[in-house]
């Protein structure tokens, strides 16, 4: 059996014009991403993987080159389409979780429901509130950010960019605002969500954050520079098991 | 499904700023407000001196002596014309459309008798006189046309004169003097008030048109005709009667000027009626003004939302926003505000009319459709003035947004 594509990239270039000089951000880009993968994008700032992120994360155009989504050749659809591709394809998770504040946990999960053109949704509390179990935070659906620590605001995140069921999340630097042992449960939590058939990207520029992926590509000076691949990447929850119990 | 999504999202951003909301509308509340008092408050005044003039007599047509119409320009004692009692009997013959006609013969004079003196004018009338001006007596009995005849020496007493010589017992059977001529009083007339001038109405005395003409002026000639035409219908038409027989009656060629002038209450009410129009104008433009600044304020304070949440619309957009959506829902914000506002702004309007009405006394009138405009207009405001952070806010490029710090 053949797992189908979810990410399909050929050739991408992106060119910033910036009127006097032009930046190359990507010079060529091939990349193949399947259903099912756990891949971490690596690469010190200005190597192009936050134009690469933004092109993944359908928020931009490529210059040049074809980009097919789930089959959908995003490269050539409209402002609106692409918001559209991003409410039903794409989960976001930021390093700074972007959560809407004096909203609560509920309610900022709901956002993407509520943009939601595919299907009428009746049951969007439901969802919401499943969707929030499912990231450990039953107990805390009216909570509002301010009442969360970190962690459990980038759970809300998560669980916001899962509500729509899409088929990929896209991460950028999800643990970089987290300390080590919240960034372990985030960790888990993404192990976890891609056991269940989630296809996750994740940017990141820590090589230890990227050895609990299962596929690790380096980006530099606008091209992947190498790709590697962990037959056995290490494992967050077992790890999480081992730490000394934190007194609360 | 969609456009209830939309409300609910507007919705729940406006009550999570209920501070800076509610700063918002007050700008507009206090516009509609204002403009909802203004109104009523020159309506008011319309409506009074509507009243006023109607006092006059609804139906009322007058007659001047031409000099009084280059008004402040003497046009030397040649041309200074005159009424004369043959004018009043030619229209009395003549005339088809007057229900009646009533010389004015008017003369300052003191007037002693009761407990003190006072100083008042004098008219001499016709019988017709007080069913021209519908003013009836408040007791005893009018003149008769028998009186006119022999020029009798009774007179009608106009309420000041009562409050002030007789304000103890009752006038009717007593004597007066009037510049030293004996008066029987038969009458006393119902109080007027003032009129639209602020003239004191019920500073009068009336007598019978001859005896005030023969026994007491001074000056022999009528200071004016009133008349009355059958309904206000048929007051152009009594207009043009009496200025043809008025004409025929002064030996006037065709193609000259009448040296006289005939004008009916509408006239005389329009300068005053445009008066309070244009303070009506004048109040509500203000008012008017103090909406466009809440309108202002609307803009300034989406105008820093929009800044100010240039990263929630990042992650909206980035979550699967449309431009359009942003745009629907920064736009239903500021009209939510406006129009929440305007409503408020209704309730306070009202109220402060009420306040104010009960407070100076004055004539309030509070119209229906000035409700629904301001409604509508603030409505208008909240679009007008939402459009452009709206447009900026559906604008922004998501990946900029969401940087933005």
């Amino acid at each position: 059996m053949t797992t189908p594509a979810v990410i399909s990239l050929t050739d991408i270039t992106k060119v910033y014009d910036t009127g006097e000089i032009q930046v190359h951000a990507l010079r060529g880009v091939n990349l193949e991403i399947l259903s099912g993968e756990f891949v971490a994008i690596m690469g010190a700032s200005g190597t192009g993987k936050s134009t690469l992120l933004n092109i993944l994360g359908c928020l931009d155009h490529p210059t040049e080159g074809s980009f097919l989504l789930d089959g959908v050749p995003v490269h050539t659809l409209n402002r609106d389409q692409m918001a559209d591709i991003r409410n039903s394809k794409i989960g976001f998770v930021f390093q700074s979780f972007n959560l809407l504040q004096r909203t609560t946990a509920q309610e900022n999960v709901l956002v993407p429901l509520l943009y939601n053109r595919r299907e009428k949704i009746d049951d969007m509390k439901e969802r919401a509130t499943t969707a929030l179990t499912r990231v450990g935070l039953g107990e805390r659906i009216f909570s509002h950010p301010n009442q969360l620590s970190g962690g459990q605001q980038q759970r809300v995140a998560i669980a916001r960019a899962m509500v729509n069921k899409p088929s990929l999340i896209l991460a950028d630097e999800p643990t970089g605002n987290l300390d080590s042992r919240t960034s372990l449960e985030i960790l888990a939590l993404f192990q976890d969500l891609n056991r269940q058939g989630v296809t996750v990207i994740m940017v990141t520029h820590e090589p230890d954050v990227a050895q609990y992926t299962k596929r690790i590509i380096e980006m530099k000076d606008g091209r992947i520079l190498r790709e590697s691949r962990l037959s056995v990447p290490r494992d967050a929850d077992e790890e999480l098991r081992k730490l000394p119990a934190e007194e609360e | 499904m969609r456009s209830a999504n939309l409300f609910r999202i507007a919705y729940q951003s406006i009550i999570k700023h209920k501070m800076r909301t509610l700063l918002t509308m007050l700008g507009i509340i206090i516009g509609v407000g204002a403009v909802i008092v203004m109104v009523a408050i020159g309506q008011g005044a319309q409506a009074s001196i509507q009243g006023q003039i109607n006092s006059l007599g609804t139906n009322l047509v007058l007659v001047f002596p031409g000099v009084f119409r280059q008004a402040g320009v003497s046009m030397g004692g040649g041309s200074f014309t005159r009424l004369s009692f043959d004018d009043v009997e030619k229209l009395k013959r003549e005339s088809t459309k007057l229900t009646g006609i009533s010389p004015v013969v008017r003369t300052g004079a003191q007037v002693i008798g009761g407990i003190s003196n006072w100083s008042t004018s004098v008219y001499g009338v016709s019988t017709d006189y007080l069913s021209i001006r519908e003013w009836p007596l408040s007791s005893g009995e009018f003149f008769t046309e028998g009186d006119v005849r022999s020029q009798t020496k009774v007179c009608i007493l106009g309420q000041t004169l009562v409050k002030n010589l007789f304000p103890d017992n009752d006038p009717v059977g007593q004597q007066v003097r009037i510049r030293n001529v004996p008066f029987k009083v038969i009458g006393v007339l119902s109080e007027k008030g003032q009129n639209s001038m602020g003239m004191d109405q019920d500073d009068i005395v009336l007598a019978p048109s001859s005896t005030v003409f023969y026994r007491l002026s001074g000056f022999r000639f009528i200071s004016q005709i009133l008349t009355s035409a059958a309904s206000t219908a048929e007051i152009p038409a009594a207009q043009e009667e009496i200025r043809t027989i008025l004409r025929e009656s002064h030996k006037i060629n065709e193609g000259e000027d009448d040296d006289f002038t005939v004008r009916n209450q509408t006239e005389l009410a329009s300068t005053a009626e445009e008066t309070t129009r244009v303070m009506t104008i004048l109040l509500a433009s203000i008012a008017s003004i103090s909406l466009l600044v809440g309108g202002i304020g609307i803009m300034n304070i989406m105008l820093v939302s929009v800044t100010e949440r240039t990263r929630e619309i990042g992650v909206r957009m980035a979550l699967g926003a449309r431009s359009r959506d942003i745009l629907v829902q920064f736009l239903v914000e500021a009209v939510v505000i406006s129009i929440v506002g305007g409503l408020i702004g209704i309730v306070l309007g009202v109220g402060a009319t009420l306040v104010v009405g009960a407070v100076t006394s004055w004539t309030t009138v509070i119209v229906p459709s000035t409700l629904f405009v301001s409604v509508g207009f603030s409505a208008m405001v909240g679009i007008f003035f939402g459009l452009y952070p709206a447009k900026k806010a559906s604008d922004l490029n998501p990946i900029e947004a969401l940087r933005y710090e």
